[in-house]
């Protein structure tokens, strides 16, 4: 108070002033208060209740990772996707396929879209799988290396082949053998990913961008040029322009791509690191070019004309978003018929045609013809022989790796 | 506390009631804080214990965490991460004026000038918040392009040479720069600004204007003699709602900025969700909390309100 308290004010001024500050109210004050529960908070929790805390190891957990298939007598499934990744009829309310489903096996998919960032739900669904309990999910999608980390640590199961007829039969060349999961045996790809190039045709007023070089060396796109914050993809893209191959890269690679990526940061050549945000920058032409995902960049050319994208002659990066399912699922076998039944070329071209994608399935393109002739016909969503053979996808990382890189990139990212 | 427990006991009720009233214990007021505290201690203590604990952990995912009380992750973090510390502050302290010399005039006008249009004004000052803060940050992305009339105006007038010269942004643009960085969080923030500003000067008792007047004061004079420092209490409440939050977002500098202008939110978010490093996040918002409580103790104490916060 001493310093509001000039000498010029009257002693009543004073008080008057007190009085407004207080409200008249002035014994308890919120001060004291904080002073006593802070003190119950330390009485509480005291030093001996800080060492006892610690977060168990994340590995495989006693008891058992299969819980007991309720399939045959609750005829349900529940299935954890991403928003707008499922075909929506025009009300918005039905999913066409899921409601086929349901029809045909009697099961009911209770479809909730609650995984909005790979790193999040790891976050939520942790404490549940590290402790060996059932998440209340049957089915999750998750990408590559989040698919990866979960099959390494041990929490989700392997899936009966005699359940996934059209499955195995079905599923692309292209995605049936990753590093992290040889020969499928935990997951199947729900979609897949291409990371391409992306530009605004207006805002790029002629300057050509044919690659990775391009967006980094270009000083007529100073500022102008995006790259994504997922690790894998602007990593991958770079490895892929400096004639490495993001399936076999070692250390050093690594570190040649950071700094190449650094040395574009430090002179002002990359605008910003996104995530999916960079779609209305480039629509808006903020991004003159970027690294972008293939399903945005349809989207988006629907709307805004000016959005084109190229596939580098080194090649693009291709990842998937792959079912699991979690330990302790109680709906296994019917979690099995689901994917299995996404996995009928009818049934895959129903969903890419709406979602657009890349579609894992062979065998789409006569039925994807029938609904949508333009889709058919996308590289984006049917990938052709040409375009099949320039896509490469990222290697698994231990989990020292994982740190370590993830680590550098944030450095580069700004942290 | 005096005035609580010396309070006569309710009337008796009018109709004959079965049993006695009761007097109200000694108890009652501790009682009556018992939901508030429990609220405090699971909602506030555990989980600073917890994060307390996880700050001097050691480990990975896989191995799992044990407290080894491995106190030099704090070393480590701030060794590391004392450029965005800084930024935090300096964007906050920026932000936090601007709101001041924005939402001080405004408030005077709410509290003294606007009449019949006082409780229009509020609303609209508090309108912003019926849309979420995502959707209100990145309404700024479409305000702020580089082709849009804002960015266009500022490169007429050269008013982008002169923020370029002092740093605060780089080419012909505002968007993905330390400026937009603080102006986000301005805005996002102007309004916890007002507030309290609002109530201070509202309550202030016209008739000391008058008197100041009587008195030959300038109307300067009696601002500065009597408005101001009868306001005091808005003024240091307003800028630390501003500050305190500001220093902590991570948002505005994801959305608005670039790879320069990343603050410590952004890092401990990274560290957490990323880079799965437990500890290291632990410290750093330890580290947050201990900077921010310093400041605003030194704050209080400069400014003299101890008493009125």
């Amino acid at each position: 108070m001493e310093q509001n308290e000039p000498d010029r004010l009257t002693p009543a001024q004073v008080a008057a002033m007190r009085r407004s500050f207080r409200n008249g109210r002035a014994s308890l004050t919120r001060r004291s208060l904080l002073r006593a529960s802070a003190g119950g908070a330390l009485a509480v929790g005291g030093l001996g209740a800080l060492s006892a805390c610690g977060i168990p190891a994340a590995g495989k957990t006693q008891g058992g990772t299969s819980a007991e298939d309720h399939s045959s007598k609750e005829k349900v499934v529940n299935f954890s996707n991403w928003p707008e990744y499922i075909d929506v009829d025009d009300s918005g309310k039905h999913h066409p396929t899921l409601e086929a489903f349901g029809r045909r096996t009697g099961i009911t998919v209770k479809y909730t879209e609650d995984i909005n960032d790979n790193n999040e739900f790891f976050g939520k669904i942790k404490p549940q799988l590290a402790a060996g309990q059932d998440t209340g999910r049957d089915l999750i999608v998750l990408t590559d290396w989040l698919a990866a980390r979960v099959i390494r640590l041990g929490w989700v199961q392997k899936l009966d082949p005699a359940n996934l007829p059209h499955a195995f039969a079905n599923l692309s060349g292209q995605f049936r053998s990753p590093d992290w999961d040889p020969g499928r045996a935990y997951s199947y790809p729900w979609q897949g990913i291409s990371t391409v190039i992306a530009y605004n045709k207006k805002a790029l007023d002629g300057v050509e961008v044919k690659s990775v070089s391009d967006l980094l060396d270009n000083p007529k796109l100073k500022g102008r040029v995006g790259f994504l914050s997922e690790m894998r993809d602007s990593i991958g893209m770079t490895l892929l322009d400096m004639g490495k191959d993001p399936a076999k890269f070692t250390d050093d690679d690594f570190d040649a791509v950071i700094a190449r990526l650094q040395k574009a940061v430090d002179k002002g050549q990359i605008r910003r690191f996104t995530g999916n945000d960079y779609t209305s920058d480039l629509t808006k032409g903020d991004l003159a070019a970027c690294v972008a995902w293939g399903g945005d960049i349809v989207q988006l050319q629907a709307d805004s004309p000016d959005v084109a994208y190229i596939i580098p002659d080194s090649g693009y990066m291709t990842s998937t978003d792959n079912m699991l399912v979690p330990n302790k699922a109680r709906h296994k076998a019917n979690a099995e018929r689901l994917i299995d039944f996404y996995y009928e070329p009818d049934q895959a071209a129903a969903l890419a045609g709406y979602v657009n994608y890349v579609s894992p399935v062979d065998g789409v393109k006569p039925y994807l013809e029938k609904i949508d002739k333009d889709a058919a016909n996308n590289p984006l969503i049917l990938p052709d022989k040409a375009m099949a053979a320039k896509s490469h996808a990222f290697r698994s990382l231990t989990q020292k790796e994982e740190t370590a890189y993830e680590e550098k990139f944030a450095k580069l990212t700004g942290a | 506390m005096a005035a609580v427990t010396e309070a006569p006991a309710p009337p008796a009720p009018t109709t004959p009631a079965t049993k006695p009233p009761r007097r109200r214990g000694r108890f009652t007021p501790y009682w009556l804080l018992l939901p508030g505290i429990l609220w405090l201690l699971v909602f506030f203590a555990l989980p600073m214990i917890y994060q307390g604990s996880t700050s001097v952990q050691t480990g990975s995912l896989e191995q799992g965490y044990k407290v080894t009380w491995h106190f030099a992750t704090y070393w480590d973090a701030l060794s590391t991460y004392w450029p965005q510390f800084l930024r935090s502050v300096l964007y906050a302290a920026a932000a936090t004026l601007l709101c001041l010399v924005l939402g001080y005039p405004l408030a005077y006008l709410i509290a003294f000038r606007a009449g019949r249009w006082r409780n229009l004004v509020m609303i609209l000052v508090i309108a912003p918040f019926f849309t979420s803060f995502l959707i209100r940050t990145l309404a700024w992305k479409t305000i702020l392009a580089d082709n849009g009339p804002v960015v266009g105006a500022l490169n007429t007038l050269h008013v982008l040479d002169v923020t370029n010269w002092l740093g605060w942004t780089a080419g012909d643009r505002v968007l993905a720069t330390p400026l937009a960085v603080v102006c986000g969080l301005t805005y996002n923030f102007l309004p916890f600004m007002i507030l309290p500003l609002y109530t201070s000067l509202e309550r202030i008792d016209g008739r000391l204007h008058e008197a100041a007047g009587d008195l030959y004061a300038t109307p300067f004079t009696t601002f500065r003699k009597v408005t101001f420092p009868l306001s005091m209490p808005g003024v240091v409440s307003g800028t630390l709602l501003t500050f305190i939050p500001a220093a902590g977002d991570y948002v505005n500098a994801d959305l608005l900025g670039s790879t320069d202008t990343r603050m410590v939110g952004n890092v401990i978010q990274t560290q957490f969700l990323r880079i799965l490093d437990y500890p290291t996040a632990a410290a750093l918002s330890f580290i947050l909390m201990a900077a921010i409580l310093a400041m605003v103790t030194f704050y209080i104490r400069r400014s003299g309100t101890e008493d009125l916060v």
